[in-house]
């Protein structure tokens, strides 16, 4: 299977980047780590004219810590995070890039890549929905940050203009008392999930005093379940609590029905999976290292 | 529009003008004739085509050749010096990891990513790492004793080495 024939185009820099973009107009898209939009070539789904690689440029893809955030290149991949200290500070984010796809994947998809491209089923829109997160770009008139809330709009849909680029993600530390968990569930380890669910939550003693919820592959974009977070905050946390969070992420759930299964399927799957997330999440904010792994059927 | 690209392959440089949208693994097969990797599903579902990108496992149907420009690929040809076959590929044959063997150059070079950086892997970490990698005959589990024996055969040597220092 190939591709329609196109113009490939190496940057040098992302402003280079820029340039070409500007240039190429509507017919030129960018390249990152190409886990996506290779197949997409391959089966004509996605046609574009030009290319514009970025894997030849230095110096994006980095994992570092700064002033209480971890800001992450555009290019980092998948792997690098996966693998990174730095990055397990926050064991959410460790979660998500050891569960992507599979290894051959994780080497090269980048997750400047993956949040750009907006896939609903994409698995670091919805970690990042639940942390303080802000996306840098950069375009003609200069650079610019945008809230992660802000920046995904719809589904394959971003706040980007035309000819902005993803420079970098920035992800604020969580406050002490903090523990998040991420669990997907996947028919296989190359597929999208079926469903999943990111939770953070900051706890005192078994108080909860903040929540963030949210639910992948179950909408048209990550979404963000305020109503399972208000079942938690400020509340001390307990079979009921949970049950009342599963309750209320089920149903700001808005699953399409497909092979991976029925809508009702998946409202329930996405509720069991927000509930088992509370669990680890809390056992991480007391300081217990626990190993997550996402769940296969 | 053709664009030159050199790609080491298995430490030989392969030098040769490439319309931008083929793919690494026609570049290996087609360009460079070595037919060792395979085309499995062509939709990076199944791992066949799995190829070492400087070093890391990578899905050679994922990747375009002119992004592989002035790297190393190291493909299953590449495993074994001469007649000595590679402590994998040894492990493979001894343990029956394998029976129609399309998917063993993937299993190969993947099982290679894994023992690089874990040279002592669990049962489930050897699962874990092969789990983009789809055989339908053995069930997985000579697979696993595979890359198991050719874990301890390569620790021997390791201390083999260590001691004739």
């Amino acid at each position: 299977m190939y591709p329609r024939a196109f113009h490939y185009h190496r940057a040098g820099s992302l402003k280079e980047a820029v340039t070409m973009l500007s240039q190429l107009g509507e017919e030129g898209k960018l390249l990152a780590g190409g886990q996506s939009l290779i197949p997409l070539m391959k089966l004509r789904f996605a046609n574009p004219k030009h290319l514009v690689d970025l894997n030849f440029v230095p110096g994006i893809s980095y994992i570092k810590e700064d002033k209480g955030s971890l800001r992450f290149g555009a290019l980092t991949r998948h792997a690098e995070v996966e693998y990174s200290a730095t990055a397990a500070k926050i064991p959410i984010i460790h979660d998500c890039a050891a569960g992507i796809a599979d290894v051959q994947v994780r080497n090269r998809g980048t997750i400047g890549g993956s949040i750009a491209e907006a896939d609903p089923s994409g698995d670091w829109a919805t970690v990042l929905s639940t942390l303080d997160t802000t996306i840098r770009c950069l375009g003609r008139k200069g650079e610019r940050t945008i809230p992660l809330s802000k920046f995904i709009t719809d589904a394959y849909t971003t706040a980007l203009g035309p000819e902005e680029i993803v420079s970098e993600i920035i992800v604020k530390n969580p406050p002490k008392g903090s523990g998040g968990a991420y669990l997907a569930f996947k028919r296989s380890a190359p597929v999208y999930p079926t469903a999943s669910a990111a939770v953070q939550l900051r706890m005192e003693g078994d108080v909860c005093e903040d929540a963030a919820i949210a639910l992948g592959c179950v909408g048209l974009t990550a979404i963000k379940a305020s109503q399972a977070e208000s079942a938690l905050r400020g509340q001390k946390i307990s079979e009921t609590t949970m049950n009342a969070a599963a309750e209320a992420a089920r149903a700001a759930a808005d699953p399409q029905p497909d092979m991976r299964g029925s809508a009702e399927y998946k409202r329930m799957l996405v509720g069991a999976l927000v509930k088992r997330a509370i669990e680890l999440a809390i056992r991480r904010a007391r300081g217990e290292q626990v190993e997550v792994s996402h769940l296969y059927a | 529009m053709q664009k030159n690209v050199t790609i080491d392959i298995n430490g030989q440089p392969h030098r040769q003008a490439v319309e931008p949208r083929l793919l690494l693994v026609h570049f290996l097969r087609e360009v460079a004739g070595l037919t060792g990797t395979h085309i499995g599903c062509e939709t990076s579902l199944c791992g066949a085509c799995t190829v070492l990108l400087d070093g890391r496992a990578v899905k050679s149907c994922t990747v375009l050749a002119v992004q592989a420009d002035g790297r190393s690929v190291t493909t299953v040809e590449g495993l074994a010096q001469g007649d000595k076959l590679h402590a994998l590929q040894e492990g493979f044959w001894e343990e029956h990891g394998l029976q129609c063997g399309f998917c063993t150059p993937g299993m190969l070079m993947c099982s290679h990513d894994l023992l690089a950086n874990h040279p002592t892997p669990t049962s489930a970490d050897i699962r874990e790492a092969i789990n983009g990698n789809v055989c339908r005959c053995t069930g997985y589990q000579n697979i696993v004793n595979a890359v198991k024996n050719a874990s301890r055969k390569m620790a021997k040597r390791v201390s083999a080495r260590a001691g004739a220092r």
